[in-house]
């Protein structure tokens, strides 16, 4: 596999940059086309609709930017780490939208409501908890940033990105009646990238 | 170095959009077609029913809110049947495979006529009477669905309710080779239901066969169904295959789910959330703001006295 770093960052990164607006594309798309009273695919609850298709992409980009370390330990190769901040940050512009359509198509920007259901409702405050945690690090994902704060304390900041990926399994698995089971298999997706990681410290550490 | 990457946003468009996000566009754009062309060919069109629904003579309805219908579609394609799966769509998708003629049902308990009956000897299908009721679901989203059945206390009265009995008790068929969804846990299955005798004997329970004129789709229960109208749709039980008159209260499928969310009797109710969210407005199907629910789903001047002197925050 010859790709080189230059490649990756002319081609690539656009490429993976487009790709992951995809979703966000279709789903304006097809509020343009519902809104306009045209035949469209949100579905005849759109409101669920959004709420659930932003969520499985937030925490879907999300999954995938804590995927990108441990890929790179597989390949022994840094190259996937070009991708690791865009797809962070696009968990975190799925997490806007989704917030966005919560507070837009559920709470029609009732504020005084919207705090009491954030405060009553645990799944709510888990999940509002998580993106509060993933503002600061969309912020300081910049070069510019880590040098202001220096590697050390960059990194350990990140390091809450453990933490939400933990609050959104637990908001996702909340919110479903019953005993279901694709929440289980985020979780267990989130687990094992936990686990990978804490692998590779011990062989550190025996090392 | 960063000013290098710019090449790359410079060039053109269709250089740099790859072949799946153009075939993706298409792919939507024929889904949307194929949305349309559903909703114009209507009730007629379903990919997985394979029986014909037969149009079925009612009475016109004593029950009409007045307000509008919602689609045919929607009722048919937007569906919480956990048995065929756990997406809203899945039940239309999945439903065409359960056999619904011939169709028994067992039943036992404290009746006087016990035993298994074809459903023709259970509902009288001369008497069938047209109801145009609210559906509240338990998720905050509402219809209004016009159904055919008969009252649920003609059933009762034909098997012969015994002195003893308090409470009716209803299970859905629990069919893996039927119903791809009873393979998952997500419920203790068979899917269980239950109403007090005095809710069951009410004018408004029914025992509904059909809908929008014809036999009910499978994914809307068929070929027997409860409708009680001012409690949360999860009451209404589908698909029934024994009803049984108890002495106890039964242990319905939710409550042992999660006794703290669902309870026993589980009437439509603004004032008492669910533990999750608010129950104080529903979106119509079909409207885009969220309306306010009303106190036993708008039916407190026929059910209202029957619950007199409980604390609904505790009975919930």
């Amino acid at each position: 596999m010859k790709v080189s770093v230059h490649h990756l960052r002319v081609w690539g990164k656009p490429l993976i940059f487009l790709l992951s607006l995809v979703p966000a594309l279709w789903l304006v798309y097809h509020w343009y086309l519902a809104y306009g009273g045209l035949p469209h695919d949100l579905g005849f609850n759109p409101n669920e609709t959004s709420n659930r298709f932003t969520g499985d992409w937030a925490i879907r980009f999300l999954l995938l930017s804590l995927a990108v370390t441990p890929f790179a330990t597989v390949l022994r190769s840094p190259k996937p780490l070009l991708f690791r901040r865009m797809l962070g940050l696009y968990a975190l512009f799925y997490a806007g939208l989704h917030v966005l359509s919560y507070i837009w198509l559920d709470m029609a920007f009732d504020w005084p409501e919207l705090w009491a259901d954030v405060l009553k409702r645990t799944y709510i405050t888990v999940g509002m908890l998580a993106i509060l945690f993933l503002l600061p690090l969309g912020v300081t994902s910049t070069k510019g940033w880590i040098k202001r704060m220096g590697a050390k304390r960059w990194q350990k900041l990140h390091k809450l990105v453990y933490l939400i990926g933990l609050l959104a399994c637990v908001h996702f698995i909340m919110m479903r009646k019953g005993f279901q089971v694709e929440p289980l298999i985020y979780a267990g997706i989130f687990a094992a990238l936990m686990l990978a990681r804490l692998r590779k410290r011990r062989g550190k550490v025996r090392a | 170095m960063w000013i290098k990457n710019r090449n790359g946003w410079n060039s053109p468009e269709r250089d740099v959009t790859p072949e799946s996000l153009f075939l993706n566009r298409r792919k939507f754009i024929a889904g949307a077609g194929a949305i349309a062309g559903a909703a114009l060919v209507g009730g007629a069109f379903s990919p997985t029913e394979a029986r014909t629904l037969k149009e079925l003579g009612a009475k016109s309805s004593a029950f009409d809110p007045g307000e509008e219908l919602t689609p045919y579609s929607a009722v048919t394609q937007y569906n919480n049947f956990y048995e065929f799966g756990t997406d809203k769509s899945d039940p239309y998708e999945n439903a065409g495979s359960m056999q619904v003629d011939p169709w028994s049902v067992s039943v036992d308990g404290l009746v006087d006529r016990p035993g298994t009956y074809d459903l023709m000897d259970l509902i009288d299908f001369n008497a069938l009477e047209e109801r145009i009721y609210r559906l509240r679901c338990v998720e905050a989203w509402s219809m209004v669905i016009p159904w055919i059945g008969v009252p649920l206390s003609s059933v009762l009265n034909k098997i012969g309710v015994q002195s003893g009995a308090k409470y009716v008790r209803f299970e859905t068929l629990n069919d893996r080779k039927q119903m791809p969804g009873v393979r998952w846990p997500v419920l203790d299955w068979p899917y269980v239901e239950g109403l007090r005798m005095d809710e069951a004997m009410n004018d408004l329970t029914l025992m509904a066969v059909g809908l929008y004129g014809k036999e009910l789709p499978n994914q809307n229960g068929a070929p027997l169904r409860l409708v009680v109208p001012w409690k949360y749709g999860f009451k209404s039980i589908k698909s029934i295959v024994r009803i049984s008159l108890t002495e106890k209260q039964p242990r319905t499928s939710w409550q042992k789910s999660a006794p703290q969310e669902y309870g026993f009797y589980s009437n439509v109710n603004p004032e008492v959330d669910h533990p999750r969210w608010s129950q104080a407005r529903e979106r119509r199907i079909g409207e885009f703001s969220r309306r306010k629910t009303l106190m036993f789903n708008g039916y407190g001047e026929w059910v209202a006295d029957l619950y007199a002197g409980m604390d609904l925050a505790k009975y919930y």
